[in-house]
Parts: C-alpha cells; sequence; structure tokens
C-alpha cells in the first residue's frame, strides 16, 4: 500500500472567503509567534524578498512558451515537478507548457543551498506569487486592448479567454517589458476551492529519463571532446605529499596530463579506465606525510563533552519545581554518520577563453561559483556553476569538493571539458559527515503524570562547513599556496545546527536547553539531512517514552496530554489511529514491540508523527522493522506522492542509520571506505508496508517535509525495540551487538 | 573486440581488461549503468550478459565475447517503455533515481527467469543492490506490478 492517503480539512484560515491571501505574512505569524509586526510594507513571499523582479522568476516568449526560473536543485526530491504544479496553477496552464530553468549562476536567481527543506517555502511561494502578478498583469493587457474589464477574464491554457470567446495568446499580449516590474507584495492567489494543479499526485516530469537511460545526471554529461580526469586523495587527514615519480605515468597509454599542485594530485586521460589506470598508478608511486591524530573512537562521547565548547542557552524558562517529583536523567549518543550516496560525487568543469563552465551537483551554485573562484584567484563573473543533478545526496557530501577537482584539471586542459568522478573509497572516507553528538536530559514527573521541569543539553559541532569559502573545498586546502578551512560557526536558532530541535515541543511549566558548540573539530563534518534535529528529536522522543513510562502513561497520551498546538496533536491521532495504536497487544509476543514517536521539523516546517512495529530475533539481536504508519502536515499541499515518496524514504533512510550506521576510524585513518565496512540497510530489513497519511490544509503557507521523517522515524524505531525487549538503547546506533549483549545473547 | 550489446554487434576498440561499464557508458554512450562503487557492492551497473544480472564495474569485456548483453536502453524507450519501465513510472519508483537501472535490471532478470517469484523471492533476489533515498517499498511495488504485466495475457484479460 504506498498509495498516499488525502485527508482534506478545511483549516482554520481566517477569512476563507477572501480572494486575496498572503502566504507569507501568513508563514511569519506560524514561524516566529513572538515578532512584533513590522512597520512599512508588508514583506515580498518567499524568495521575492531577495530576487524581487517577476521576470527572474517567469518569462514568456512571444510564441508563448513559459520559462520558470528557480534557484533551487533538483535533488531526486521532485522539486522540478512541484513548482511546475505550482506556476501552473497560476497561470491556468497544462505543466508541460513550461520550461524550467534550475539553479544556475548565469540565469536563475541565487536562492543559496537547496537545503533544510526551503525549496517550497522559498521558491515555491515566490514562483507561486510571481504567476499570480504575471496573471494579473495579462489580463490587464488584455482587458486594455479589449475594452473588456479585467474582473470578466479569465486565464485558460496560455491565453486569456473574453466572455465571448475571443483568446489572446500570452505570447502576444506579452511584450518586453512588460513582466520586467518589481513584485508587489500580495498578490491575487487563487482560491484554494478553484485548485487543479496543486494537491494532486502527478507524475514525476524527470523520471521517465531516469528509468529508460536518458541523461539525467552530471554522470551522464558528454560534451565534445570530454576527457577523463581522476585525483588521488592523500591517505588521511592533512597529509602532505612528499613526493611522487611522475615520468613513466605520463607516458601510460591515452594519459594526457598529471597534474600537481602541492598536495593535490590527478590525473587526465583521453578515456575513462585509462583516468583510472593512471590515477592507481600515482597513488601507489606517491610517498605522504602523514600527520592526523584521530580521537579513540570507542571513548566519543566522553571525548565530545570533554572538548572545549561555546554555551549557548537556547531557551531558559526554568521556574522552581514542587517537591516529591519522580526524576528521571539519560544520555544519549549518536556517532558520525556518512550521507552514503550510491553514486560518488561527479562534476564536468571546461575552461575557454579565460572563463570557466562546471556542470556540478552541488546544492548551491552560487557559493560554490564563489568559493571556486577564490581558490582559482579568477573573478566571480568568469566562473559559471550550472546544476545538474547528481546521485541523492541528503545533504553536504563531495559535491562540492568534486566540482573543484574538475575545476582544477579543467584549469591545467584549457579547451577540454574534464570530466571527475569520485571513487567510492574516495567518496566514503572523505565527504563531510554529520557530527556525532551528545545530549543530556533530565526531567521530573508530578503525581498528576505531568512533566513539572526538564532540563537539556546537547554537546556538538558544527551542522555546516559548506562553501564558505575556497577553504572549504577539500582540494584547497591541499594546493602548494592552500587556503585554511574557515573557522567553524553554530547555524543560530530558531533552524540551529546542533540544536535544530532541541526545543521541544510540549509546554512545561520549567524548561532549559543548552548548545554546547565544540569549536574543534577532529573528523571532517557539515550538514547532513535534518542536522541535528535527527539526534534531539531521538533523544527527546525517546525521553518522553521513558517519563511516560515513569508515569504510567501511554505514550500517545503523554504526549497529546502534554501539546496544545492542534496540528501536532492531529498528525498524532492520525497516525496513531490509522496505526491501529490504542489496539495493540500489549507484550504479547517476545521480542515483538511498537513504538510511536513526533516532531515538528525545526518547530517551523512539517509536523510529522510515526507509529512502527518491529521484532527483534532474539538468537542474533537483529531488529527489524515491520511495519509503520506516518502522518504528515506540510501546509498546502502541492503533490501529496512527492510527501508521501519523501516520508517513506525518510522512514527507511533513519531506519538504517539508527540501526547500522557509525563512521569507523582508527589513530590515523577513515576505515569505513566502502559499503562492506559502512553497511546499511538491504532488502531483508525492508518493512512488509508504510503508510503515509498526508493531511492538506488548504490555502496554508506550505512547510518543507524533506526531512520532517528522519527524527520520528529514529525515535519510533528504539521505541518500539525498547518495547520489544525490555531495555532502552541509548548509544546510535542500535546494532544487533548491541542488543544481544543487552538482552543477555 | 565484437560486444554484442542490445541485439546489435559493437566494434570497440578497448583495453581488454577494461571492465564492461566504462565500455557501455564511454564508447556506446549508454546512460543506463551507473558507476556506484567500482567493487561489486551496490548493484548501481547491474546489465544482463545472457539473461543473468551481472556488475558491469568488475567484469573486463574481455569475458563478454559472443555473449549477449542487454541494458536497460535494450528493453524499451521513453516513448515506448517496457514493461518494466511502465511499472517503475506508475508507481513513481524512483526518488533520485540512482540505482534504479541496476535494480530494473536485477528484477528483469528475475522475472525473465521465474515469472511466478513471489514476494520473499522478489526481496531476496534484489538484496545485493542498495538503494540510498529509501525507495524500497516503491520498488517492489514496481516488480509486483511488472509481474502482472510480463504475465502472458489469458484469454477474457482486460488489456
Amino acid at each position: 500500500m504506498n498509495d498516499p492517503i488525502i485527508i482534506s480539512r478545511r483549516a482554520a484560515l481566517a477569512g476563507t472567503g477572501a480572494f486575496i491571501v498572503s502566504f507569507a505574512s501568513a508563514g511569519r505569524v506560524a514561524a516566529q509567534d513572538a515578532s512584533a509586526p513590522l512597520p512599512g510594507p508588508p514583506p515580498l513571499p518567499g524568495s521575492l524578498k531577495q530576487t524581487p523582479l517577476l521576470d527572474s522568476w517567469i518569462r514568456i516568449d512571444a510564441d508563448g512558451t513559459i520559462t520558470v526560473f528557480t534557484g533551487k536543485a533538483e535533488l531526486g526530491q521532485g522539486i522540478r515537478t512541484a513548482l511546475l504544479q505550482i506556476a501552473a496553477e497560476q497561470l491556468d496552464t497544462d505543466p508541460g507548457h513550461f520550461k524550467l530553468i534550475t539553479a544556475d549562476t548565469a540565469l536563475t536567481p541565487n536562492e543559496g543551498y537547496t537545503a533544510g527543506s526551503h525549496s517550497l517555502q522559498d521558491s515555491g511561494t515566490a514562483i507561486m506569487n510571481a504567476a499570480a502578478q504575471v496573471r494579473q498583469l495579462l489580463i490587464a493587457e488584455a482587458a486594455q486592448r479589449s475594452g473588456i474589464p479585467p474582473d470578466r477574464l479569465k486565464t485558460d491554457n496560455a491565453a486569456v479567454i473574453a466572455p465571448d470567446g475571443r483568446r489572446f495568446g500570452f505570447g502576444e499580449l506579452v511584450s518586453a517589458e512588460m513582466l520586467h516590474v518589481q513584485a508587489a507584495p500580495e498578490s491575487r492567489l487563487k482560491d484554494f476551492s478553484q485548485f487543479k494543479m496543486m494537491n494532486r499526485r502527478i507524475q514525476r516530469v524527470d523520471i521517465p529519463a531516469k528509468v529508460t537511460g536518458g541523461a539525467a545526471y552530471v554522470q551522464d554529461f558528454r560534451p565534445d571532446g570530454m576527457v577523463h580526469g581522476r585525483v588521488v586523495r592523500p591517505p588521511s587527514y592533512g597529509a602532505q605529499l612528499i613526493e611522487v615519480e611522475t615520468a613513466a605515468i605520463e607516458k601510460m597509454p591515452g594519459v594526457l596530463k598529471v597534474v600537481r599542485d602541492g598536495s593535490f594530485l590527478g590525473s587526465i586521460a583521453e578515456r575513462e579506465f585509462q583516468a583510472i589506470e593512471a590515477m592507481r598508478a600515482l597513488a601507489a608511486a606517491a610517498r605522504w606525510q602523514e600527520t592526523a591524530k584521530l580521537p579513540d573512537a570507542g571513548a566519543l562521547p566522553a571525548l565530545l563533552t570533554g572538548l572545549p565548547a561555546r554555551d549557548i542557552t537556547v531557551l531558559d524558562q526554568r521556574q522552581p519545581v514542587a517537591g516529591g517529583a519522580k526524576s528521571l536523567a539519560a544520555t544519549y549518543t549518536r556517532p558520525y554518520l556518512s550521507h552514503g550516496s550510491i553514486g560518488p560525487s561527479c562534476a564536468v568543469a571546461q575552461l575557454d577563453n579565460d572563463a570557466l563552465t562546471i556542470w556540478t551537483h552541488t546544492q548551491g551554485v552560487f557559493p560554490d561559483r564563489d568559493a571556486i573562484a577564490e581558490m582559482l584567484r579568477m573573478p566571480k563573473d568568469k566562473v559559471r556553476c550550472i546544476h545538474t543533478e547528481g546521485s541523492g545526496c541528503y545533504g553536504h557530501n563531495g559535491a562540492d569538493d568534486a566540482a573543484a577537482d574538475a575545476a582544477l584539471l579543467a584549469r591545467a586542459m584549457p579547451g577540454r571539458p574534464v570530466r571527475v568522478q569520485w571513487t567510492r573509497e574516495q567518496e566514503h572516507a572523505w565527504e563531510p559527515y554529520g557530527p556525532a553528538m551528545v545530549v543530556k536530559v533530565t526531567a521530573s514527573v508530578d503525581e498528576h503524570g505531568h512533566i513539572a521541569d526538564w532540563d537539556y543539553a546537547v554537546w556538538s559541532n558544527t551542522h555546516s562547513m559548506r562553501p564558505g569559502g575556497a577553504g572549504s573545498l577539500l582540494a584547497a586546502r591541499y594546493l602548494a599556496e592552500p587556503f585554511p578551512e574557515p573557522p567553524p560557526k553554530p547555524i543560530p536558532m530558531p533552524e540551529g545546527g546542533g540544536d535544530r530541535n532541541s526545543i521541544p515541543l510540549y509546554k512545561f511549566p520549567s524548561t532549559r536547553v543548552i548548545s554546547h558548540f565544540l569549536p574543534s573539530m577532529p573528523i571532517r563534518v557539515s550538514a547532513l539531512r535534518a542536522l541535528g534535529g535527527y539526534m534531539n528529536v531521538f533523544a527527546i522522543e525517546s525521553f518522553m517514552d521513558e517519563l511516560a513510562a515513569a508515569a504510567g502513561a501511554d505514550p500517545v497520551e503523554f504526549r497529546l496530554k502534554h501539546l496544545d498546538d492542534t496540528r501536532a496533536s492531529d498528525v498524532i491521532a492520525t497516525a496513531a489511529q490509522s496505526f491501529g495504536w490504542s489496539k495493540r497487544p500489549l507484550r504479547a509476543t517476545p521480542g515483538r514491540g511498537y513504538g510511536f514517536a513526533f516532531a515538528r521539523y525545526k518547530n517551523l516546517a512539517a509536523y510529522c508523527a510515526i507509529a512502527c512495529q518491529v521484532e527483534v530475533e532474539h538468537a542474533t539481536g537483529r531488529a527489524r522493522m515491520v511495519r509503520a504508519v506516518a502522518a504528515v502536515d506540510s501546509g498546502q499541499v502541492v503533490n501529496p506522492d512527492g510527501i508521501a515518496n519523501q516520508i517513506e524514504g525518510a522512514i527507511l533512510q533513519s531506519t538504517s542509520w539508527t540501526l547500522y550506521e557509525n563512521v569507523t576510524f582508527d589513530d590515523r585513518r577513515i576505515t569505513s571506505f566502502d559499503w562492506s565496512t559502512y553497511p546499511i540497510l538491504r532488502f531483508s530489513a525492508v518493512p512488509a508496508a508504510i503508510e503515509v497519511h498526508v493531511i492538506n490544509r488548504p490555502g496554508m503557507p506550505f512547510l518543507g517535509s524533506g526531512e520532517a521523517g528522519q527524527g520520528p522515524a529514529a525515535a519510533a524505531v528504539a521505541n518500539a525495540i525498547a518495547d520489544a525487549t525490555g531495555h532502552r538503547f541509548r548509544d546510535l546506533p542500535i546494532s544487533s551487538d548491541r542488543i544481544k549483549a543487552a538482552i543477555g545473547v | 573486440m565484437k560486444l554484442n550489446v542490445n541485439n546489435a554487434q559493437h566494434d570497440v576498440d578497448a583495453d581488454p581488461r577494461t571492465p564492461l561499464l566504462y565500455v557501455l557508458r564511454d564508447d556506446l554512450k549508454l546512460n543506463a549503468a551507473k558507476f556506484g562503487c567500482g567493487l561489486g557492492q551496490c548493484g548501481a551497473c547491474t546489465v544482463l550478459v545472457n539473461g543473468e544480472p551481472v556488475f558491469s564495474c568488475v567484469t573486463p569485456v574481455a569475458l563478454l565475447a559472443g555473449k549477449e548483453i542487454t541494458t536497460l536502453e535494450g528493453l524499451g524507450t521513453a516513448e515506448n517503455p517496457a514493461p518494466i519501465q511502465r511499472a517503475f513510472i506508475e508507481a513513481q519508483a524512483a526518488q533520485c533515481g540512482y540505482c534504479i537501472p541496476g535494480m530494473m535490471m536485477r528484477a528483469q532478470a528475475l522475472l525473465q527467469k521465474n515469472p511466478h517469484a513471489d514476494d520473499a523471492e522478489i526481496r531476496a533476489w534484489l538484496e545485493p543492490n542498495l538503494c540510498r533515498c529509501g525507495t524500497h517499498m516503491r520498488i517492489l511495488h514496481a516488480v509486483h506490478r511488472a509481474q502482472e504485466m510480463m504475465k502472458p495475457a489469458q484469454p477474457g484479460d482486460a488489456g
């Protein structure tokens, strides 16, 4: 049962009958309750704030072709399709009529990174409003030409239609300057009761090419004259290349060049396997001086809490608590986690007449462009980054670094496009991991079964070392004139980094949350899907179950009792009801358990609740999720199947992180360098069924859903394993070894 | 050397040690088989050789003279998709999609050999192939759907 189940609920949208709805101002109210209204005109919606001209987003050719521009990138999350649906809805035109240009430094708005589940909120909102305003301009033009009042004109399939049937094609109406105007703060948005394209399961536009061998990825890009490059990475962090004898390698068949700049080493050859063989020969010939001193992986939690920290008070609403309460304390930990993209990072770069073009699957073409220009000491306007889809990244993987590698090799081979693809071992050993983290929490429950106080502390490195500057790029740190790694910075709340989702959405009389930001980074880290939200939700939702047990309460009832947000309660009730939570057998079968968890991602984005059943095999300690039911509220739904696909994926990926994954290293080198040393979920552990209920909130702001499932899935699995075994697991991953040790096998 | 790929003979000028994957992608310009690991650990490069799934990233072309090689392109096109391609589109069985061609070729081999494979057999068969987006439920759904489509039509079946 994979079809999403759509629940339509008329949300409490003030003035439902009103035609003018400002999504952006509604979003601000929802997001920042405490902020006072700003004086002056209301801000422009979504990314129109930074890029206010309508024709930065939508252009119409004389032949009626509509082109939509977005600074966001397709990462496999289905954003191309969703953005087309949004534009098509407001312009009353079939999505097949549109062209969509995604992140490209020469063509599109600069929308920073495609990250943080922001694409619909930023770009979707901008395109929706821009499309609505373009529609009004086209209607106004048709009104002027026909003498018919605008309110009697309609739009349909790329034309304005008069009551007498006359048809004015968008292409005839548009003129050069018509759309070159500033967006207005408010748009005449179509009323959601009239929606034809949104909240509809339409097929993704990118899938046919992907399942028929079309050119769908940067890996498939083969411009004329393309040659192949490979890089040799050092054996460990910071190792310096002492010596490499290249003369014989330069004479290998097909080899065009060996490129060395300090400790950056690469090969360029006519054919791909020739470049690989040259890379292998270079790796064998290279002598390195290794200096890395990695921490003792076994002592990691103590090491992290012992590192010098910058303490940030995230929330301090402490009150004196009445005595006699039952008090609990717990420590939760997570290891470093790999993005583990199935396709190693890849880029193609070409230097032509002092201008460099890079086709890259970076999540941020503009910041990557700036970093690469700085590394090559080129003017920014001479470097162009064009987003071209890669394998799923789930955050900051090797994409930006591969783009830098390609740029360096292309500089050595002017005129020829150079394609660089990392090896599996390079991707696994050199990508920036999701940071290891520690959470310590104490709380007490009063005699009425309410949580009386909550004191929470999280220790973490930064969750973003993205470019940045040139020093963010791996290759730049190894050049003869190296760029130093920029100092790490915490991502401020309300979105947060290590402290993302560290404030529980539950209401307690006394709450404190402290973030211990750790500037020292013994292992290379950056953004991994959901950032600290994965760990904080795992910890909070595990501890909620521990407190519910202390209070003798049902975990779902206990959560509902501490919430005053009806949308939160709705997803919890929907997931619990659809799962049959209240009818689950209690401790009926040994080794079978049920778990529940909830979070609102970042406390700002989508709401997600997950119930699941697991089975733990006694002899092996192997835990398997058998069934999961999720409910998600992402505001106004654009493509319900897209949301369901993201949540299904989040559940399985997070289950994999939670049960199996752990980056390993010795005192010098990363030792989890492939799929045998870094195992992930395989089909034998895939559940029998996952069901996703999508709650539509007509007319409400878009809430990103790409990362909403990561935390709840982890905690639901952990809670189910605790239910199945009677043992609480607070250290990730909850591996079969740890389970066996706990249950005494 | 000569290679038979998707029912056509190709003259390939490559070092015999070259893994098939690079010949398919670079010489024959076929996109579907993907580089994932180069180690035979993930299945992104899976193609069929005489109907059996092989990891093309670790199979030298020297071993393939006279064998029938089939890639995803050999099954159908975007305009005229094969049953398994239609099934994956209908089930929207992709997120990033990078692992999907390998999954499809592996599943295709099973459905050709054992049209009546049950769910447990399908899951066990797909075990070598990795997906990182977590699209597994949809992949299974699509393989079951393809299985229905590939069954010989019975009298009275509506299409």
